[in-house]
């Protein structure tokens, strides 16, 4: 396991530690959300969707030297927020290493308490496919 | 003028606190709550009378099928049907439908024909026709909508040929909340010998039934839109169609003789409700409407109306809210989306401060394809529904605003 990948999980609880209560988590969660950047309109192709969220989803993964990159976008602000987390916690890190991630900080943060059931298979969705992809990357020696 | 605080004291879920809030439900075209009455008649079935029916001759199978019928007869009544054997007992509106199209569509449909629908039906009142269309090689014709919610209702005349053999519409939009010229569709169909299906799911519980007046052949609805438990719904039908038409399942307590030569089946209802029926929930069904008839639907109409205006006027208030629908005729629900807002979202942060209402699409796509939107945020009413309420969903949606700003 890559010590970054846990290092950012942990920058990330400790972001949300100052948050009181949920409307903060929410409105933390919607900023997140805005500021991520918009995905090219090209990208928001049937081929990238995915299925299983209530709201839309569109991702693409592509190689950069031994990285990989993840591209998400969502109609969904609340949706984009939690997808900002994940690829600021998988986003350019090696397959391997996304593979065998444990994503604490999902539980830690409260999200799985906070969102709708429906909502956290959502999650676990994205989370399901940005796996699936590095798997199947080539296997690039670090 | 009816007593709210009385209502909302017959349904024990509304005390419940979501969140630490109190609960303000307003999602009840997908489901009412129950009263205590209804409740305790399901728990008084089983406690003191649970048997199967039209079987046993022992005391509670008697006992059992006197409720049972008893409740038919209510139905009969509520909805003003000349005789009870026109009402069938079945799962749910969908079952209805399903039913009529696997019977009446096996029978009565065929190459070539055609079947009229609405373009704001409910899936439920969509499927059914088109899979029944795809195996008979028939067509199915589309009623499109105004922006206004309203059906493009001089459109029927063209719509009608001599191969149409059959129209079903909604009699309320389960998104819009429009009531449909049900009465004008009938007579125009008649004039050309079509029968007419209504679909009531979102009417039985808002508004005054009269399927005699009406004269519609089909009546479909569902027992716990109308504070009964889940699992029985009603379909009624015209004494003639019932005969004509053949059993779509088959089984027990649908016979009248069995052969390994030769089967014949029992007198309508009864061929039409093959097995064991959702006995307790047709029983809480008599109850939820000797409920509604003891507060008077007509009051009940009175009452919700004055609620869809004010909620209306309240939700006009807002900055950057876009109302679906603005029928003259409507009842019960209300579908709109917040600018720059996620349905999906709103809801979810509504959820938080104990407000249940409903995001998506409604089970209706073709409705959300008309105005050009993924979904919307649905409110629909019931009798417990106050004022407070209503203002409660305000101040939910305006947060909601707020924190998206």
């Amino acid at each position: 396991m890559d010590e970054k990948i846990n290092n950012i999980q942990e920058e990330i609880i400790e972001e949300f530690s100052k948050l009181n209560d949920w409307f903060d988590k929410y409105e933390y969660l919607i900023d997140l959300g805005k500021s991520l950047e918009p995905l090219d309109e090209k990208l928001k192709s049937e081929e990238n969707s995915l299925s299983g969220c209530q709201s839309k989803v569109w991702l693409k993964a592509e190689i950069r030297g031994e990285r990989i990159l993840y591209l998400v976008a969502s109609d969904s602000l609340i949706t984009k927020g939690m997808i900002s987390l994940l690829l600021r916690v998988l986003n350019n890190q090696y397959p391997e290493d996304i593979v065998n991630a444990d994503l604490y900080f999902i539980d830690k943060i409260g999200l799985n308490t906070n969102l709708s059931p429906s909502r956290v298979n959502g999650l676990m969705s994205i989370v399901k496919h940005i796996k699936s992809y590095a798997k199947v990357a080539p296997n690039i020696n670090k | 003028m009816i007593d709210i605080d009385k209502i909302r004291s017959d349904f024990p879920i509304l005390t419940q606190k979501i969140n630490g809030n109190n609960l303000v439900y307003l999602d009840n075209s997908a489901t009412t709550h129950k009263p205590q009455q209804v409740i305790d008649s399901i728990v008084d079935f089983y406690s003191s009378m649970n048997c199967n029916v039209h079987r046993g001759v022992h005391y509670l199978g008697e006992q059992a099928s006197i409720a049972y019928e008893s409740v038919r007869e209510k139905v009969k009544d509520f909805i003003k049907a000349k005789k009870s054997k026109e009402i069938v007992f079945t799962s749910g509106t969908t079952e209805s439908i399903n039913l009529i199209a696997n019977s009446f569509g096996r029978s009565f449909i065929n190459k070539g024909d055609e079947i009229i629908i609405t373009e704001m039906e409910h899936h439920s009142n969509i499927v059914p026709w088109q899979i029944l269309c795809e195996n008979k090689g028939a067509k199915l014709k589309i009623i499109p909508i105004n922006n206004n919610g309203t059906l493009m209702i001089d459109k029927l005349n063209s719509l009608i040929t001599d191969r149409t053999k059959l129209i079903s519409l909604t009699y309320v939009s389960n998104v819009l909340g429009t009531i449909t010229p049900v009465k004008d569709v009938i007579k125009t169909a008649h004039s050309k010998d079509i029968p007419v299906l209504i679909d009531a799911a979102q009417a039985v519980q808002h508004i005054p039934i009269d399927v005699q007046n009406l004269d519609c052949d089909f009546f479909v609805f569902s027992g716990h839109k109308i504070y009964a438990e889940t699992g029985v719904g009603v379909l009624y039908a015209k004494e003639k169609w019932l005969e004509a038409m053949p059993p779509h399942k088959y089984g027990g307590g649908m016979i009248s003789k069995v052969s390994f030569k030769k089967t014949s089946f029992a007198e309508v209802p009864f061929k039409f409700e093959a097995g064991t029926g959702n006995i307790s929930a047709v029983i809480s069904l008599g109850k939820a409407i000797e409920y509604l008839n003891d507060i008077g639907i007509k009051e009940i109409q009175k009452h919700e109306d004055e609620l869809m205006r004010y909620t209306f006027d309240k939700l006009s208030t807002l900055d950057g809210i876009t109302i679906y629908g603005n029928a003259p005729k409507r009842c019960g629900i209300i579908s709109f989306n917040l600018d720059n807002i996620h349905h999906y979202d709103a809801v979810m942060i509504l959820d938080k401060m104990g407000i249940a209402v409903r995001s998506g699409t409604h089970c209706a796509e073709p409705v959300m394809s008309h105005y050009g939107i993924n979904g919307s945020i649905r409110v629909s009413f019931a009798i417990y529904n106050s004022k407070e309420d209503i203002d409660g969903l305000i101040y939910g949606l305006k947060k909601v605003q707020e924190m998206h700003q």
